[in-house]
């Protein structure tokens, strides 16, 4: 039974979600004696006002919209996967390896080599909990949780002890070669008599983000494979009686998750900072938690969510430059919306749900 | 190693073991009833926030430690609501949960103080550490009295209260009528329902209790462990007390040993950094992933199976 139109459940339970999130938002501002009003007014001053502050959003929707299809694709397959922020530093290590170790010719076939390498690395660390969760049945919440923890581990000491160059005091690859870097939208879309984008980190990896969403639409939503992932989401017994391998859609979306949390290491590693560093995720891998939730796990809905982080990240940022608001509001409003959109989702349908199945009753009486 | 480096190894073991082990508590008794709790580190971040600056601004410790159990309990409510009354995700709660802490502490830290996101030095205002009677009077008797004056005696009231708490932990759930009630409700709550008993009351008693415990495991860190706090100074300590239940299998007296265990290797990596034995170098950051690889081990089945109470998880939603 229908108990809401398609159109509220997609459109207007997120958005009142926000609203409420961007209210508690504000009354933040408020308790710390800021105006919520010119707040927000320098943050979209900031982010989107000028193309420098569009190059920056675009970039953090980049990362977010990688690691929102992860944390989607995995939803659909009913698969709660927490460890975007590992996958996407094993991802990153991936593009440096890549980037460091091969002379590539030009950007083009390094892109291409890098973005295999982030993949292949997101995978393999998706892949052992996937592996226990297919075939031990250790949950896979907890065990992506501790391999975030031992992916940044790991990372420390890959970049204390091996890729750190000799005589170096941070811990931080070497530089990659310069045919290796991509080309930014400074450089694509600047013309001889005006400069777009300066100085801003958004590049080509962009357009691989869009093309990831469209590739993930025809996967879930085209594809006999995605046919299986949403079946196993919708319902385990009825996928297993249907003749689906519950293991193998575990692994499958797993890996597919992992890959995408990776590729985001191909716009921050090799896009933006040319260089592995420590924590090179910066937390995006958790955003796309946020992004996945608020997006509803479609890819459309996912973009629209990556572009709104992207504007608060770098409206967050102008905020901490302009004004005494820390960059942490953006986890609060994070928080915020993740708990409205996840967690008390039912706080927002229920009452909905009644006020429909009210105007339907008096419609038809 | 001499008896002395032994002994100052074991008793920081102990410092480092008792927000674990009381973010562990917190989890068991939240998981028995069938909440699982990932929001630990951020509640016991709230608490460690609250407690420090409370404590800053009156000046008196115990004040303090009742605004970290009363911040830690508004995360706990805020979960009720969220995986009970609303019969939401209790994972994304949980996660919600700790990005909120992270978040809120540091802005209102920032709005306070204005020292960057801390609270300022508290020093003298914080819990002492106890001497326990006659740790003077038989320091001077041989390897007996070390042990007793160095690493039992000499920790503040916190510790010995979190380890009080495990006797009491194992009293309440396996003799008392309460707990069996608890553990019931974590496996089959639709039996507890139709004993006539409110699933709803037990599950939101056990998830106070998970409060309070995490609030004490707070205000540890802020007012005894730490003169203070700074950003973030839970440092993902809630995760390893997730990790150590697992390891415990939801037991009290495991979670013990299983959290002195833990702390033991974070006391080891901070005292040696990288430990040579016998040239093969272990790196200070194997031994900070070791509670992790460990608990994927134990997760993997390899060391017996760890089972979570079954209805850990579910909302339960009351025939209709």
């Amino acid at each position: 039974m229908d108990r809401m139109p398609a159109w509220a459940d997609v459109v207007l339970i997120p958005l009142i979600s926000l609203v409420l999130a961007a209210i508690l938002s504000a009354l933040a501002i408020l308790a710390i004696g800021e105006s919520p009003a010119e707040a927000f007014y320098l943050m979209v001053d900031g982010a989107l006002m000028r193309s420098s502050g569009w190059g920056y959003t675009l970039y953090y929707a980049t990362n977010f919209i990688f690691t929102g299809l992860a944390v989607s694709v995995a939803f659909h397959a009913k698969l709660f996967n927490i460890g975007g922020e590992g996958q996407a530093a094993l991802g990153s290590l991936g593009v440096a390896l890549v980037c460091l170790y091969i002379p590539w010719p030009h950007w083009s076939l390094a892109l291409l080599g890098s973005a295999v390498g982030a993949a292949a690395f997101g995978a393999l660390w998706a892949l052992i909990p996937a592996y226990l969760q297919a075939k031990r049945g250790s949950h896979i919440v907890i065990t992506t949780i501790m391999f975030n923890f031992i992916a940044a581990a790991l990372l420390n000491y890959l970049l204390v002890n091996v890729l750190r160059p000799v005589g170096a005091m941070e811990p931080a690859s070497a530089s990659f070669a310069a045919a290796t870097h991509l080309p930014t939208f400074q450089s694509m879309f600047s013309s001889e008599g005006s400069t777009l984008f300066r100085g801003s980190p958004a590049n080509i990896s962009f357009f691989i983000a869009l093309i990831a969403c469209v590739f993930v639409w025809l996967l879930i939503w085209r594809s006999k494979l995605g046919y299986e992932i949403r079946s196993q989401g919708f319902s385990e017994s009825g996928a297993k009686y249907a003749g689906i391998s519950p293991s193998r859609i575990i692994i499958i979306a797993m890996l597919i998750s992992g890959a995408l949390s990776g590729m985001m290491g191909v716009n921050a590693t090799q896009g933006a900072a040319e260089r592995l560093i420590l924590n090179s995720a910066e937390g995006a891998g958790f955003i796309g938690i946020a992004v996945a939730l608020m997006g509803r796990n479609h890819p459309f809905g996912v973009l629209l969510a990556s572009l709104l982080f992207g504007f608060l990240y770098q409206g967050g940022a102008e905020l901490a430059m302009w004004t005494s608001i820390p960059r942490e509001l953006i986890i609060v409003i994070q928080a915020l919306v993740i708990l409205f959109t996840g967690a008390l989702d039912n706080m927002v349908r229920w009452p909905l749900e009644s006020l429909f199945a009210g105007l339907r009753r008096r419609k038809e009486g | 190693m001499d008896l002395n480096t032994l002994l100052q190894v074991l008793d920081s073991t102990v410092r480092l073991g008792t927000p674990l082990l009381l973010m562990c508590l917190a989890g068991l008794f939240s998981e028995r009833a069938g909440i699982v709790d990932i929001g630990l580190e951020g509640k016991a971040l709230v608490a460690a926030f609250f407690s420090a600056s409370i404590a800053y601004t009156t000046g008196l410790v115990w004040i303090g430690l009742l605004a970290g159990i009363a911040a830690s309990m508004v995360l706990s409510m805020i979960h009720g609501i969220a995986s009970i009354t609303f019969r939401g995700n209790q994972l994304i709660s949980g996660v919600a949960l700790n990005f909120l802490a992270s978040g809120l502490t540091v802005l209102i830290a920032q709005d306070w103080f204005g020292q960057g996101g801390r609270t300022p030095s508290l020093g003298d205002v914080r819990f002492p550490a106890l001497t326990l009677p006659f740790a003077d009077a038989l320091r001077s008797v041989p390897v007996i009295g070390p042990i007793y004056y160095d690493l039992i005696s000499g920790h503040s009231i916190l510790v010995y209260v979190a380890f009080l708490c495990v006797p009491l932990t194992w009293w309440v759930l396996y003799r008392t009528r309460f707990g069996l009630r608890l553990r019931a409700v974590g496996e089959n709550p639709a039996a507890v329902d139709t004993a006539g008993i409110s699933v709803v009351r037990l599950r939101f008693s056990a998830i106070v209790i998970a409060g309070v415990l995490c609030g004490l495991a707070g205000s540890y860190l802020a007012t005894a462990l730490q003169a203070g706090f700074v950003k973030e100074m839970t440092a993902g300590r809630g995760y390893i007390a997730l990790a150590a239940l697992i390891f415990a299998k939801w037991r009290p007296w495991y979670a013990l040993s299983a959290t002195m265990l833990f702390g033991l290797l974070q006391a080891v990596a901070l005292r040696y950094q990288n430990i040579d034995l016998g040239g093969v170098v272990i790196p200070v950051q194997f031994m900070n992933a070791l509670p992790y690889i460990l608990t994927i081990v134990i997760l993997a089945g390899f060391v017996g199976a760890a089972n979570p109470p079954r209805a850990g998880g579910d909302p339960y939603v009351k025939e209709r």
